[in-house]
């Protein structure tokens, strides 16, 4: 797949603070990026350069090749924007402003369109509406409408999912698996793992305004999978020999479970362990084990930072 | 040129207009129909004329001229200063439209607006005065003029406030004060010397007198120093906003 967007060496000052430390980041034609961080990270200020609405103080962004800077026509012909706050003007109607932000590319308003995306949305019954009028979650639909109006080619998410309910959730990623079938490309930020978990091709994780790390959501998970063994035993331990050679073992619950960190499948492992337990006459009722999420990968990336 | 972003910019600040149609016409016409009473009927009758016209029609042009710069500021400094404080300015500065395309969508509107509010006041003292207008086109010319290039000032205004105090400031502490002294309400014959000349520094006086000069055919000062002092100040305006937009000052961090 072709790079999409470029971002070259880009930094931001905000006074004397640096919210983005020479980022460098290519975004594929028709992939689905998230942009994980933690709050602070450089998230929206990476969106903001790259649609516009700040510039950076050094280094390029690109889109399509073109400069966002000196052909930003160009550049945000392209872009759909849905911000991470909620900033409508409340006197307008539903409909009115969806074809604001259409006429504002430069497109003829088309009823025909903005119908159709309003009521993928569930906002059609509203489209008369003032704003003032609708919930929260009505609001940031209303973004996505908006975002969407002039049939983006390339659309952010500025964390599209904070705060929202279950089946709003459900409808944002929907809507995004929809669009990328479309062929659009997705930049979505996030700080809920199990966003990226679920729709992201690639993920990059952001902290103090440095790219820590750009991979394929699943290279990303096999590489740093790491799984969890809990073996429940019938009766206390203390302190039994056999964990002093092998770091992978502790044990928790005052002594009930035995944790098996990073167990290797192709060894057998676990196999092992279980016969040394056997040997050593230690009985167990039952044996659990968890993948590691990708929350888990993050948290260590973030911390050993 | 994406003219379309720049309809769609001005379409969108006639909507509010319209909705607010109510309060934008009928405050105005209250207004001055109590200026023409107060003034016209009641003082004015005590008054003998200025170089042979009548105080209540004398008063006319200052009317329509303090409208049109109080409205053309108040409505462009709102029109982007709303935007700016609910936020929904991020959609105009993520859309491929230019400076130029965005000055001329809230301008012209603000501009639109202070123009229909100017017209009302002159048909409202219709019913109070007859006048004949001189120069009819020069009128026209001068509306518009003053129109758009107290708007573009109010547009610096509405991208420089960062609260409702300081959008209301300088319209309130620096325009109200030039307007009314700029003979608004007077000819600046009827002051002693010094003021006269003090008048002289105020740039709305030489709006205020080249409009009535289209109405009456006299005036203080030649009209052709009247055009040049309000195509200086839009000269002004317009390079002030192409450096606000060329460095991103207050709209792009
Ligand atoms: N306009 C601004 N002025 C000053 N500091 C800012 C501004 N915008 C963002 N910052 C700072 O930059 C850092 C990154 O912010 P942001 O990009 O919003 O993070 P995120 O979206 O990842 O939560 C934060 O420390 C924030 O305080
Ligand atoms: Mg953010």
């Amino acid at each position: 797949m072709k790079s999409q967007i470029s971002i070259e060496n880009v930094s931001k000052v905000f006074g004397r603070h640096k919210a983005l430390n020479n980022v460098s980041l290519e975004i594929k034609e028709g992939e689905i990026f998230a942009l994980l961080g933690p709050n602070g990270a450089g998230k929206t200020t990476l969106i903001s350069a790259i649609c516009g609405l700040c510039r950076q103080s050094s280094g390029n962004i690109k889109v399509n090749n073109f400069d966002t800077l000196t052909h930003y026509k160009e550049t945000r012909n392209q872009i759909g924007l849905v911000p991470q706050e909620l900033p409508l003007d409340g006197f307008e109607s539903v409909y009115n402003s969806c074809q604001f932000s259409r006429g504002l590319f430069g497109l003829k308003d088309s009823r025909d369109h903005i119908e159709k995306i309003l009521k993928t949305l569930s906002l059609f019954d509203k489209r008369d509406e003032q704003i003032f009028g609708l919930s929260g979650g009505m609001k940031r639909r209303l973004l996505i409408a908006k975002a969407l109006a002039h049939e983006p080619k390339i659309l952010f998410l500025d964390e599209p999912t904070a705060g929202v309910d279950v089946s709003l959730r459900r409808d944002i990623w929907r809507l995004i698996e929809d669009q990328k079938k479309m062929g659009v490309t997705i930049i979505l930020t996030t700080h809920y793992i199990e966003e990226a978990e679920q729709l992201a091709d690639r993920v990059g994780i952001i902290n103090s305004g440095e790219i820590i790390l750009v991979k394929e959501k699943t290279a990303l998970m096999s590489e740093f999978s790491k799984k969890t063994t809990f073996i429940r035993l019938s009766k206390k331990l203390k302190n039994p020999s056999f964990m002093k050679k092998n770091k992978k073992i502790s044990l928790t619950e005052n002594g009930m479970t035995l944790k098996l960190v990073g167990i290797n499948n192709k060894s057998n492992e676990l196999q092992s362990i279980v016969n040394m337990l056997s040997q050593n006459g230690i009985a167990f009722t039952e044996i659990n084990t968890v993948d590691n999420s990708l929350e888990d990968i993050f948290l260590d990336l973030v911390e050993t930072q | 040129m994406n003219i379309q972003a720049a309809i769609t910019i001005y379409k969108f600040e006639m909507a509010r207009f319209r909705r607010t149609i109510f309060q934008s016409l009928v405050a105005p016409i209250i207004t001055t129909s109590l200026y023409f009473v107060v003034f016209g009927a009641a003082i004015g009758s005590k008054i003998e004329t200025i170089n042979g016209v009548s105080y209540g029609s004398f008063i006319v042009p200052g009317l329509i001229m303090l409208y049109l710069m109080t409205e053309s500021i108040n409505n462009a400094a709102f029109g982007i200063y709303f935007p700016k404080f609910v936020g929904s300015i991020f959609e105009v500065l993520s859309a491929p439209v230019s400076s130029l395309e965005a000055t001329i969508g809230y301008v012209g509107a603000a501009a639109s607006k202070s123009t229909i509010i100017g017209l009302m006041i002159f048909l409202t003292s219709n019913l109070f005065v007859t006048h004949d207008i001189k120069y009819p086109l020069v009128m026209a010319i001068f509306i518009i003029l003053t129109a758009i290039t107290f708007s573009l000032f109010g547009f610096i205004i509405g991208i420089w406030a960062q609260n409702w105090e300081k959008l209301s400031i300088i319209p309130t502490l620096l325009v109200t004060p030039l307007v009314f002294l700029g003979g608004s309400f007077y000819s600046i014959d009827m002051l002693p010397d010094f003021w006269q000349k003090v008048s002289l520094l105020n740039p709305v006086f030489y709006l205020i007198s080249g409009f009535r000069w289209s109405f009456f055919g006299t005036s203080e000062i030649p009209i052709a120093l009247s055009i040049v002092a309000i195509l200086s100040f839009m000269a002004i305006c317009l390079a002030v906003i192409a450096i606000i937009f060329k460095t991103g000052y207050r709209l792009r961090t």
